[in-house]
């Protein structure tokens, strides 16, 4: 049987450009690129891996976003996994972790999986919870932040890995169905070929609405979150620093400055 | 007055400092109720009361340290049952992340994660939060449910408010998800004997300026005579000159402390991510162009092997 991994990968402002909210305080998608969110692509790795090692295996990777998440889907099959679903949907604008955490797990139920496999956190979000309430959604194990992850015995079997922790490094164990989440130390995300890139033109990419995963649309959205924003401000620019070029006494001076904002 | 459920983020009864902080915030917004869980629950008691928790609840069980997370997520469920709380704040580290989005899933109510500040509000606790690297600051809410909120450590003082702080023993029974994710082995960090890197008053940080696992000797000294955390950028992380548990950034930690001193760090946006929010921030970097310049207060554009190890002479003979 086939082992099925299915990946969550989202689709991000680019943490390098002018990241901003619109009038609505949803992130501003227009005047930013996107992206597959860069530790997303350590998911995929992991998953193309874990797939690799299995006998029989398929890897697909889910998104729930606009039109433009595509690209973030593209991105993942031209790495080397086998399909895609994307869940767009324009009642799902302004969705929060809860209502984005119904939509994947339904997606996934839908999907059929052994194993789903996230990243550690999103990097716009950066909320870092919602492979955790998957995995109570979908009644699994979690076996998350995943510095190192192996899985054997195919669907039916064990998923283990290590969690580098606050105060101690844990060594874990889960059987399979599981929701695991890996960090950026489980090893670099290959870049896709051209053979790749041309590959994952011709590979099947499946849209789903709300409907088709019986979700209301006041489920989801800006009005059906279980948070609001009030406000989100601009931090103002700082106020521009002392600069000074070491000729011999910047330490000093450095000490000087320390010394006189009372930190020695 | 409300109650309000206070996550206990301790180890074998000492609590960790973002649990006070926590206090404070809880003591805004209602009465501290504080849940305690595992080995030395009942110890928490006494810092607890001291930082005006009227109730500690405790609990201790083999689950709690044999399984992950959920038997946690069980027993905070069990002490949101018993007490009907106006909101549920938990210490934004991972586990504590991951229990307290668990919960609220349980529960019904929407989640907060990383407030750096709160507020009561007219329609409930207002929390802050830093978006994007820190260059937005946003208020939010939770509108649907029992409000759940992480707060990130350094959000609030830690302040003495003596209350009754009265044990009680949580009666916790496991679900069947309890025992999902077993713990196999469990190796402790070593303890370097500096202060832990995101409570730290002072962090002292270091980059791949730095050049080296030996040269990290010269970052240490300096925290050292500051009495500082050490922290180190990705680039040094995965050089290998110093351990993942030190990186400062958007997949290390996040530090807020009143200190940053970053020495040859450029600034890349996933570093900033971590330690934008410091209350002071000193950069000593050689490249006069280097981005994190943009941020500080104070910046020496020079080599760090001249004038870090002058510093710290320096400091040491004004500390006497
Ligand atoms: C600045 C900011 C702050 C926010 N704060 C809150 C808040 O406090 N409370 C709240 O309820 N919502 C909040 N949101 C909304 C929330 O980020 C989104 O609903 C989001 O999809 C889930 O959270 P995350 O991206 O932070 O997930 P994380 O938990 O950080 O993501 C972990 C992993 O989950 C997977 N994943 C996440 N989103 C998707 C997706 N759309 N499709 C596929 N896989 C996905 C990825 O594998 C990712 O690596 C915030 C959004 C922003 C931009
Ligand atoms: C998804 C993702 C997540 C990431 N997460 C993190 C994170 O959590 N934390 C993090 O730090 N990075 C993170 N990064 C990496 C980040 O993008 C940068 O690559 C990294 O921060 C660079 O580290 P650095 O500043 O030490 O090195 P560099 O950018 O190489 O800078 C070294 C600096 O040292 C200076 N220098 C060199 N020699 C000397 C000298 N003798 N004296 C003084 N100055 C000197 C140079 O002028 C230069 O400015 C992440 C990247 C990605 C894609």
């Amino acid at each position: 049987m086939s082992l099925r991994i299915v990946v969550c990968v989202k689709y991000v402002p680019d943490a390098t450009g002018d990241r901003k909210f619109a009038d609505d305080l949803t992130v501003d998608r227009d005047d930013v690129d996107g992206l597959l969110s860069e530790l997303d692509e350590y998911a995929v790795e992991q998953a193309l891996q874990i797939a690799e090692e299995a006998d029989d295996a398929e890897v697909t990777v889910l998104t729930v976003g606009p039109e433009d998440a595509k690209d973030a889907l593209r991105k993942a099959l031209s790495m080397g996994a086998d399909k895609a679903v994307h869940v767009e949907d324009d009642d799902l604008h302004g969705t929060d972790v809860m209502g984005t955490s119904l939509v994947l797990a339904k997606a996934i139920e839908k999907t059929g999986y052994d194993v789903v496999i996230a990243g550690m956190a999103s990097t716009d979000g950066t909320m870092g919870v919602l492979p955790a309430i998957l995995a109570e959604r979908l009644g699994v194990p979690q076996v998350t932040l995943l510095s190192e992850v192996k899985i054997e015995g195919g669907p039916n079997g064990i998923v283990t890995g290590r969690r580098d922790g606050d105060t101690a490094s844990e060594q874990l164990e889960a059987s399979l169905p599981a929701v695991v989440s890996v960090t950026d130390q489980s090893g670099e995300a290959r870049y896709p070929s051209f053979k790749g890139i041309m590959a994952a033109k011709k590979k099947p990419v499946e849209s789903l609405e709300l409907d088709d995963l019986d979700i209301d649309a006041d489920e989801v959205g800006l009005a059906g979150a279980w948070t609001a924003v009030d406000s989100a401000a601009e931090r103002p620019a700082r106020t521009a620093g002392t600069i000074v070029k070491d000729e011999g006494e910047g330490g000093k001076q450095l000490a000087e400055f320390l010394a006189s904002q009372k930190f020695i | 007055m409300a109650e309000i459920l206070v996550y206990v983020d301790h180890v074998d009864g000492a609590v960790r400092k973002p649990t006070l902080e926590l206090l404070t915030l809880a003591r805004r917004i209602g009465e501290p109720v504080a849940v305690a869980l595992g080995n030395g629950a009942a110890d928490t008691a006494a810092v607890l009361a001291e930082h005006g928790a009227v109730k500690v609840l405790t609990a201790d069980a083999p689950e709690f340290t044999e399984y992950l997370v959920v038997p946690k997520v069980d027993a905070l469920q069990a002490a949101y049952e018993s007490v009907s709380p106006a909101a549920v704040l938990v210490p934004s580290s991972a586990e504590g992340k991951e229990i307290a989005a668990r919960l609220a899933v349980r529960i019904g109510s929407g989640i907060i994660t990383d407030a750096v500040d709160l507020e009561a509000g007219d329609e409930g606790p207002v929390a802050t939060q830093s978006a994007f690297a820190a260059s937005f600051t946003t208020k939010s809410r939770v509108s649907k449910g029992t409000p759940v909120i992480t707060v990130k450590p350094n959000s609030a003082p830690v302040e003495a408010a003596p209350a009754a702080g009265a044990v009680e023993a949580l009666a916790v029974s496991f679900g069947a998800l309890a025992t999902g994710t077993k713990v196999t082995a469990r190796t402790p960090r070593e303890s370097t004997g500096r202060p832990e890197l995101t409570e730290a008053a002072i962090v002292v940080s270091g980059g791949r300026g730095v050049n080296g696992a030996e040269n990290f000797g010269i970052i240490e000294a300096l925290a050292d005579s500051l009495g500082a955390a050490v922290g180190a950028s990705r680039a040094a992380v995965d050089a290998g000159w110093y351990p993942h548990s030190n990186q400062v950034g958007q997949t290390g930690k996040s530090v807020s402390p009143q200190l940053y001193i970053a020495s040859g760090i450029s600034g890349a946006i996933q570093h900033r991510a971590g330690m934008q929010t410091s209350k002071t921030i000193v950069a000593i970097n050689k490249d006069a162009e280097a981005p994190i310049f943009d941020l500080v207060d104070y910046g020496v554009v020079g080599d760090l092997f001249d004038v870090v190890p002058q510093l710290t002479e320096e400091v040491k003979s004004r500390k006497g």
